[in-house]
């Protein structure tokens, strides 16, 4: 048994060694005789050029006039003749005297191409070459053609259509209010909270800061937050309540003082504007959020008002404000910011009701419109994401698409 | 040498700064005052070389708007003085017979960003939401999206009193809002801890080579 197998591994070992052989003997090079360079011809001959060339503006109903279509029939000589098209070049130029620059290198048998991000309405001149890694052939040109803007863009048509829908509910309503028909709006919790805030401010003989965000005066939530504090400066013009109202923009500072002013003025108290308590304080984030903490600690309002647009400093505000003792109503509309201020204060208005609270509280027309006419589109959003749930359902995806504006 | 100086006022400013959590004391304002007057400093310079040289002074008197060169020949340098003038009317409420004339400068800024906004907004807001939310109702998830959108819409409805369905659907609704507030709430202090743990970092191993 040890004998057999032993003359099996010897077998085996000059079986491997012959195979082994074999085989490097045939991959052993073969050295074949060299030609020298000088023997092989250069292509010296062009390749025929391309057919007619043609170019028209890119019909697309949401074209903005920057793209050009392009067509040509191939070289006699791709796929044919001398075969040895090895592609073509696309000339683009603004003016007939000049061949202009190569815009693309196009693979042989293409015949189409698109001419993207061009000016709308300019000029332009196209050519096309064919070249075969050595030669290019002669030029072949076409008429100047100029892209077209279109008119309307077909796919942001529902956009137009619910704002059409919306600015209509809001004039309806904006009539109405004018009117003097009573528009109901259901009482918000948080607003009671406000007057009740600056009245305790009044009994402790404290000021009330108030503190409308660091965003900038094209933000929404600072806009509706000057509406309210047009509400608050009122009720403390009255009360005669010291009203400090630190800022983090120049240009929401000079609003807010024009407000403020404005409604000294109404309730009879214009010798009680203050303008110092209207104080610029940083464009720094958290520059902003130290100087209004040491306004809570130094000053000591009893009532604290954040309403606007905050970020990353809502919580050192709120939490600062907390271990001052003062009562605090905060309104914003930022949703990661909402937690902080629903944690830390006694009241917020979370999202929308920001909003409202201007129109609930001034209640005037424009505003009331506005809110009521965006209540209104709230139930036409609600029937539309119904209808397209069920249409989507049952596999009908074209009314779903229509809103897919991207 | 001068890194240790600079690293050393840092940590000094970062302790004051920190000192706050005790009390207010002269370290922390002294910090917030800095800070405060730094920066005021720092964004009068940001302002001007990011947005009045290169929109009003470039254009006005290197006569060149963006690549197209423009002279006081054409028509179009004093485009860039319009937005220029706007803001210097701004000054005028220092002085009280004209500050009036600011309130110009302060509507046209207000209602041009208003109106510029409102088609982005809608789209973003409110179509491409319809677009993504009318999921068909073939799994869980797509029932609680939807279910949570009709509910949050429900809540924040201020023209009737919540009752009887829409009472029903406005507290799905809230609950909603609750679960997606911690959930906010939970990450967000996350990263503020991250932030934290840069400043002990910079304490510890910038400046005391501690760790």
């Amino acid at each position: 048994m040890k004998r057999t197998w032993l003359t099996f591994l010897a077998a085996a070992a000059v079986a491997t060694s012959l195979l082994g052989a074999a085989v490097a003997q045939e991959a052993a090079p073969v050295v074949e005789e060299e030609v020298p360079r000088e023997d092989v011809p250069l292509d010296t001959v062009a390749p025929a050029a391309p057919g007619a060339l043609t170019a028209r503006d890119y019909l697309d109903s949401n074209d903005a006039g920057d793209k050009i279509e392009l067509d040509w029939e191939l070289s006699p000589d791709d796929g044919a003749g001398s075969c040895d098209v090895a592609g073509y070049f696309l000339w683009r130029s603004r003016s007939a005297s000049s061949p202009g620059e190569i815009v693309a290198e196009l693979p042989s048998g293409q015949t189409h191409y698109v001419d993207r991000n061009l000016e709308p309405g300019a000029e332009y001149f196209y050519s096309i070459t064919a070249f075969d890694g050595t030669n290019e052939s002669a030029a072949v040109t076409c008429a100047p053609v100029a892209g077209r803007v279109n008119l309307f863009q077909t796919s942001r048509a529902s956009i137009l259509a619910l704002m059409l829908v919306f600015f209509g509910l809001v004039l309806v309503f904006t009539k109405l209010a004018e009117r003097g028909d009573e528009l109901f709006v259901r009482r918000i919790p948080g607003l009671n909270a406000i007057e009740e805030a600056v009245g305790r401010a009044t009994e402790m003989g404290r000021p009330v800061l108030y503190v409308p965000g660091i965003g900038e005066i094209d933000n929404i939530m600072t806009i509706a937050s000057l509406t309210i504090l047009s509400h608050v400066a009122k009720i403390t013009a009255r009360y005669e309540t010291p009203l400090i109202v630190p800022t983090a923009r120049a240009v929401v500072m000079s609003a807010a003082e024009e407000v403020v002013k404005q409604a000294y003025t109404e309730v009879g108290q214009p010798d009680a504007y203050n303008p110092d308590n209207i104080r610029y304080l940083s464009d720094a984030q958290f520059a902003f959020a130290g100087a209004v903490n040491g306004i809570m600690l130094r000053e000591k309002p009893a009532a604290n008002l954040y309403m606007g647009a905050f970020w990353a400093e809502s919580l050192l505000l709120a939490e600062t404000g907390f271990e001052a003792g003062a009562i605090q109503v905060a309104g914003t509309a930022m949703v990661s910011q909402l937690p902080f201020f629903v944690t830390a204060c006694d009241f917020t208005l979370m999202g929308e009701e920001l909003y409202a609270a201007s129109a609930y509280l001034s209640r005037e027309p424009k505003l009331l419109g506005g809110l009521k006419g965006s209540d209104w589109m709230k139930v036409v959003t609600i029937a539309l994401v119904v209808l397209g749930a069920v249409l989507n359902f049952m596999g009908f995806e074209t009314f779903v698409n229509w809103f897919r504006t991207q | 040498m001068g890194t240790l100086i600079w690293t050393t006022i840092g940590a000094i400013l970062t302790l004051s700064v920190y000192s706050f959590l005790y009390k207010d004391n002269p370290f922390y304002k002294f910090a917030e005052h800095l800070v405060v007057g730094v920066s005021a400093g720092y964004y009068l310079v940001i302002y001007y070389y990011n947005f009045i040289d290169p929109n009003v002074v470039t254009p006005v008197f290197q006569l060149r708007l963006g690549d197209q060169p423009i002279g006081f020949g054409s028509g179009a340098w004093w485009l860039a003085l319009i937005p220029g003038l706007l803001g210097l009317l701004l000054y005028t409420r220092f002085f009280p017979k004209v500050a009036w004339v600011a309130r110009w400068s302060l509507g046209i800024y207000v209602g041009g960003y208003a109106g510029l906004g409102i088609s982005p907004v809608m789209q973003a807001r409110v179509i491409e939401q319809i677009g993504a939310n009318a999921l068909p109702l073939t799994s869980v998830t797509n029932v609680l999206i939807v279910i949570g959108l009709l509910g949050t819409l429900a809540y924040f409805f201020f023209s009737m009193k919540h009752r009887g369905i829409l009472g029903v659907f406005a507290r799905t609704g809230i609950v909603f809002l609750m679960v997606g507030f911690g959930a906010s709430f939970g990450y967000t202090v996350m990263s503020r801890i991250s932030l934290l743990i840069g400043r002990v970092s910079f304490l510890l191993h910038d400046w005391l080579h501690l760790v």
